[in-house]
């Protein structure tokens, strides 16, 4: 195996990175429910972003979505969030992308196949979900693929979007849940 | 295995039944209620089919479906689909193995379009190992969907007959669709709600990772049975032989998502001709897993050690008598299914 793959040893950034998202992933239950009032307040005041115009806040959200969720969820900006379905553990850190894991790699110490360095995400999600006060766990739910348009895009700012268009002018039909 | 419909030339399809989604004998035998036999292929090196044709008599008799498998390990070879195709139209019943490794979606959805219309019957959709542990680890992973996501996909294909765009296809494929599963590997106890969620993505039956570890397999069948879940998923239990006690130590540190327990290790260890305990332990968790509720079938992975499955399947009597198709195999001497 070429040197270049498999180079990247625990390094001290890294060892932080893997600490925060499992320390996210142990406090889901909280986070879970302080993220969803933090969407209810973004919805109602929903009509305001309207009138001041979704196009000029964009760059905006994305800023502010980015620093929130990269701080608290090592989160990759993928602009379809589904952090809540995974216990607070960003599947976009996943090696392999997998939106409805874990593969069946994963090493016995719950490491991840592909960086042996990092627990798997999917480990965590599955962790972080069990933590959630819900009947049914939501990583159940069987996730449509990435849609690629809306990489690096504002998660918010497509719920709100979602919330004013008609279903007829979604730009994202076939990747609804 | 002969039906009551089976057709005038030997090696055509079945006519596919009302209850069923393909033509294919898989489907077949297992909605039968019979315990399966299928065996792992992987596709050679080669541009010579006569290398495929060889390669799939070795099992000629022995098994109900072939597995091709797709870039496994993340090493290269023949496609899967082409080896498909070679061998469906000799009569075989093959298992188009698609990974979510190396294509997107829109060339994965050509592909079973493709492979329905040469005559494949039966696809199993996996996300697959990472480029890294395979002969090619500088090549861009793809990874465009997963592998629920694409039996989501090959599913509404077949039911919605659209892609997943939502433009119509003219003709919907056929097919009977499969996944893999892992029960050893952590996180334990979700492994059967994950399964679950296979079977709610759209896959009709399974094969296990190598089953090496029965306690622990137990665990995970009885926690399947607790969920519903073996009633509506046909379950193969992976099973193939070690070729001694170096290899499986190379193959649990190495091959991602295999579990071989010290004990295994050390029952080869203990013998004196390594190779033929490995048979020996194949055969016996052939027979305890025949025990098991909720296991309807076995799946055999000799990968390099493909001329002893002949042996594996005889020795263990899985079939228990039962005759199966294969080329070249008169229609009158094949016994019918009553
Ligand atoms: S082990 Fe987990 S993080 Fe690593 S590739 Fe598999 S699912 Fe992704």
């Amino acid at each position: 195996m070429p040197e270049y793959v498999h180079n990247h040893g625990p390094c001290e950034q890294s060892v932080t990175i893997h600490r925060m998202r499992s320390w996210s992933v142990r406090n889901a239950r909280w986070l879970e429910v302080v993220y969803g009032g933090f969407e209810l307040v973004l919805r109602t005041i929903n009509p305001v972003f309207r009138l001041i115009g979704y196009k000029r806040l964009d760059k905006l959200f994305v800023a502010v979505e980015k620093i929130i969720k990269v701080s608290l969820f090592d989160s990759q900006s993928c602009g379809q969030c589904i952090l809540s379905v995974t216990g607070m553990s960003c599947p976009m850190n996943c090696p392999k992308k997998i939106r409805n894991g874990p593969c069946g790699g994963v090493h016995v110490d719950g490491t991840c196949e592909v960086d042996p360095h990092m627990p798997c995400v999917w480990v965590l999600a599955w962790e972080g979900n069990k933590r959630l006060r819900v009947d049914e766990y939501p990583i159940q739910i069987v996730q449509p693929p990435v849609d690629h348009r809306l990489l690096g895009t504002s998660a918010w700012m497509h719920m709100l979007q979602r919330e004013t268009q008609p279903i007829s002018s979604q730009t994202t039909a076939n990747n609804e849940v | 295995m002969r039906f009551d419909d089976e057709p005038l030339v030997s090696g055509e399809h079945l006519p596919i039944r009302s209850d069923h989604d393909s033509r294919g004998r898989l489907e077949r035998v297992l909605r039968a209620g019979v315990f399966a036999v299928t065996a792992e292929l992987a596709p050679p090196d080669s541009s010579y089919p006569e290398e495929v044709y060889n390669r799939a008599a070795m099992f000629d008799g022995h098994v109900d479906a072939i597995n091709a498998t797709d870039g496994s390990g993340a090493n290269c070879h023949m496609s899967s689909v082409a080896m498909c195709a070679l061998l469906t139209r000799r009569g075989y019943s093959m298992v188009m193995q698609i990974s979510a490794r190396d294509r997107n979606r829109i060339a994965i959805q050509g592909d079973v379009l493709g492979a329905a219309a040469l005559g494949v019957c039966n696809i199993l959709c996996l996300t697959g190992d990472g480029v890294e542990v395979g002969d090619h680890p500088e090549a861009k992973p793809v990874f465009d969907l997963d592998c629920m996501s694409m039996l989501n996909m090959v599913r509404g294909m077949r039911d919605d007959g659209q892609f997943l765009s939502g433009r119509k296809l003219t003709s919907p494929p056929e097919l009977f669709l499969g996944a893999a599963a892992n029960p050893f590997g952590p996180p334990l106890d979700y492994r059967p709600h994950r399964l679950a969620k296979k079977v709610a993505a759209g896959a009709e039956f399974v094969q296990t990772q190598y089953c090496f570890d029965l306690e622990k397999f137990r665990n995970y069948m009885s926690a399947v049975r607790d969920l519903g879940v073996h009633e509506k998923v046909y379950i193969l239990a992976g099973v193939g032989p070690l070729a001694s006690a170096r290899s499986a130590e190379w193959i649990r540190t190495n091959v991602p998502g295999v579990h071989i327990p010290d004990n295994i290790i050390r029952r080869l260890q203990g013998a004196d001709k390594q190779n033929e305990e490995g048979v020996n332990i194949c055969i016996d968790m052939i027979n305890e897993l025949k025990e098991i509720e909720g296991v309807h079938g076995v799946h055999i992975m000799a990968y390099r050690q493909e001329h002893r499955v002949v042996e594996i399947v005889e020795r263990s009597n899985v079939l228990e008598g039962r005759e199966l198709w294969h080329p070249g195999v008169a229609r009158d001497e094949e016994p019918a299914l009553s």
